[in-house]
């Protein structure tokens, strides 16, 4: 019988007789901070698009109403709260009929809500790829939050809908609609990353997502304007990065002035955001499969 | 020639009190840094925290080619330097450089989802391991093919047996071509026919110059795929030599199997009403425990149970398996009284004993099980109960006489050879 060990190593033709000068991958305990290896990160794009993917098509595998329920979510949301809010209320809503308010500051709302809850646990419920196999692990919140923007295009088209039926036509402030959703998506990569490297370390992280998202529900102008609030707490408000895009995306929807003033405050922030957490997970990743 | 793999000085400490409670609390951090400034010998104390090195200085060097085994008993750290060279946990101190595309599989079907149908798992699989979507095309109805699905390539894997889904999930590892490849033991899987497909197909990886680092415990795995081996015990490196040198320094240390199995619950011990497990043990021809034994020697297997039914015939026996799953043989108790006899309330001890020269050489895995034959009834069958080695010798007084190479083959008696010869007359 013949076997393997009465092969000689480097027999075979097809063994690289050369090999690269330098390590292809050097293996070391690694400095404390370190930077982002963007190039690594490109490397596994397939990855992430593969588990970008995988969240969105298993969300809706098993589900009878499948993709429906993307566009149902925030219709219902919209419905009650237009019966509740706009009719019985009276929330103010910009002179706009409250049913597209409401919508349009709902889909940017339940967008980041979803992926920070979502990508929050992304992590530890993982568990079973991050001890098993190597990649970059911000790839695991990244797609969470990546899927959310896919339910995300499917509730734009519903909105645009909307629009056409209330006869809300477009304008060139259009345009600044791409941008807020890039925005949109840094500061929700910013904060998901923030929180699923800390909940690997520390589970309390799960506990107070529901609290947080509870807590920027009612701190962002979704259903009510923000004009509605007193003049003197319009700058806490505008702290809020949420409202910098919740406003902005109706201005540039139904064709009102921008507030640059929140706008500029919600770059700074998603900025900060999403380079200090990318520092943060860097530092945390090569613990993760050693708590997760 | 160059190395591919250089490992140097790889050290990796756990801490024990942490890996404990294995996740901290937001609490405990913030109670620890307001304190920290305030009483120095807390923080001191928290510093002396046990550790353990679950490797300590290993260092060694793996030509492009060469399929290296590494063994070790379970705690030798192993799986910690695999995860090290699969990148996944990072040493405390040391380095590692390869110098090629590598490619881990310490499980097989890493990131399947139930929901998933074959074919999108085959492709989110692939891309976990680190394949190219352009390289999975390519691969994919090879892939399909090795594992002998290509029906149910539609349906979600959740509705797979067990059996399929191995299948599919190796044979995706199987097409992973980095020059590096890392193994854990996914050989452990899957009923013997694939396993074979398996081993070859590793083989084959050897055979096409990629170098492969090989985890088991599957002794006759090891010496048949690799011609290097590493043995590990307390996180070093205690031997690294020929594959069937160091193999059998290995098994000889008794360093292996479970010879033992103990139940001190006996409301958890396997059993029912009528009869409990308490313990399933090797013994040798003296009684003690061993977990490897000589080939010439027989081998006891005690069976301790407790009888809580007095109306039964009670039928102890045992299944013998070799690694790769095949049943070598049952064997059951045929003592004249007890066969008509119902066994009276109390504690037993019941032992068989295969004889020496009988077995062949590998690892035993049994199962232990009581019936009753009429009507068949099964009081309890607790497989993978106990496993033992069975080292053969050199000297040449076993049936392998004076050849030292591999011996295929479940029993290996000696048998009684007869040899006429006549003078040729002209």
């Amino acid at each position: 019988m013949e076997t393997l060990a009465e092969l000689e190593p480097g027999k075979s033709p097809d063994v690289p007789q050369v090999l690269p000068p330098e390590p292809v991958v050097e293996i070391k305990a690694s400095r404390t901070w370190l930077a982002l290896n963007l190039k690594e990160i490109w490397a596994y794009r397939e990855l992430l698009y593969f588990l970008t993917w995988r969240d969105v098509k298993v969300r809706y595998k098993q589900t009878l109403l499948g993709v429906v329920w993307v566009v149902l979510q925030p219709l219902m949301t919209m419905v009650i709260t237009t019966i509740f809010f706009g009719k019985i209320v009276r929330v103010p809503s910009d002179n706009l009929p409250y049913a597209l308010f409401v919508f349009a500051g709902l889909l940017p709302w339940m967008f980041f809500s979803k992926a920070i809850t979502q990508s929050g646990s992304s992590l530890v419920g993982s568990a079973n790829l991050i001890t098993k196999v190597y990649f970059p692990r911000l790839i695991i919140p990244s797609a969470t939050v990546l899927s959310g923007l896919v339910d995300y295009a499917v509730s734009v088209v519903v909105l645009i809908g909307l629009m056409i039926y209330y006869g809300v036509g477009a304008s060139v402030h259009l345009l600044m609609f791409p941008v807020l959703i890039v925005l949109m998506t840094i500061l929700a990569l910013g904060v998901g990353m923030w929180l699923s490297a800390l909940n690997v370390k520390y589970r309390d992280v799960a506990a107070m997502i529901p609290f947080l998202v509870q807590v920027g529900m009612f701190a962002t102008p979704v259903y009510y304007p923000s004009s509605l609030i007193p003049e003197k707490w319009q700058w806490l408000m505008k702290l809020n990065p949420l409202t910098g895009i919740v406003e902005n995306s109706r201005a540039a929807l139904f064709n009102r002035p921008f507030d640059w003033l929140s706008f500029n405050i919600s770059v700074g922030i998603a900025v900060l955001l999403l380079v200090s957490s990318a520092y943060v997970f860097r530092r945390m990743e090569k613990s993760f499969a050693d708590f997760v | 020639m160059q190395s591919i793999i250089t490992v140097e000085n790889v050290s990796k400490q756990y801490r024990l009190g942490t890996r404990d409670a294995s996740y901290g609390t937001l609490r405990d951090s913030i109670v620890r840094s307001i304190r920290a400034p305030f009483s120095k010998s807390q923080s001191k104390k928290g510093n002396g925290v046990e550790t353990i090195w679950a490797l300590k200085d290993v260092g060694f060097e793996v030509k492009p080619g060469e399929v290296v085994g590494i063994i070790g008993r379970n705690g030798a750290g192993k799986s910690t330097l695999l995860k090290i060279l699969a990148r996944i946990v990072e040493p405390t101190t040391g380095n590692i450089k390869l110098y090629g595309r590598v490619g881990s599989l310490l499980e097989v079907g890493t990131g399947f989802h139930p929901e998933l149908s074959g074919r999108e798992n085959i492709y989110l699989n692939g891309a976990i391991l680190g394949m190219k979507r352009a390289e999975i095309e390519r691969k994919f109805d090879e892939i399909v093919a090795f594992a002998e699905i290509e029906k149910f390539i539609d349906t979600p894997v959740k509705h797979y047996s067990s059996g399929m889904y191995m299948r599919l999930a190796f044979a995706v590892a199987a097409h992973l071509e980095p020059e590096i490849l890392i193994v854990d033991e996914v050989l452990a899987v899957g009923d013997a026919g694939f396993q074979k497909k398996c081993l070859e197909k590793m083989r084959d990886v050897g055979e096409h110059g990629r170098t492969v680092l090989f985890v088991s415990h599957n002794m006759s795995a090891i010496t048949r795929l690799c011609k290097r081996a590493i043995l590990l015990g307390d996180g070093q490196v205690l031997a690294d030599g020929t594959a069937h040198k160091v193999a059998s320094s290995y098994l000889n240390s008794g360093l292996g199997t479970t010879a033992v199995r103990e139940w001190q619950d006996l409301e958890k011990a396997p059993g029912n009403d009528i009869v409990r497990l308490y313990a399933i043990r090797v013994v040798d021809e003296d009684g003690q425990l061993t977990d490897v034994v000589d080939i010439r020697k027989p081998i006891g297997l005690e069976m301790e149970y407790a009888v809580l039914n007095p109306y039964h015939i009670l039928v102890p026996n045992y299944h013998f398996y070799t690694e790769e799953g095949v049943c070598a043989f049952v064997a059951q108790e045929l003592d004249e009284h007890w066969r008509t006899t119902p066994r009276p309330l109390g504690r037993y001890k019941s032992t068989v004993w295969v004889p020496g020269n009988f077995l062949s050489e590998g690892t035993m895995i049994v199962g232990a099980a009581i019936s009753t034959m009429d009507p068949v009834t099964i009081h309890f069958h607790e497989q993978d109960a106990v496993a033992f080695q069975v080292v053969d010798s050199l000297d040449g007084n076993s049936s392998r006489g004076d050849y030292a190479g591999h011996m295929p083959g479940v029993v290996r008696p000696m048998l009684q050879w007869h040899t006429e010869y006549h003078v040729k007359e002209n």
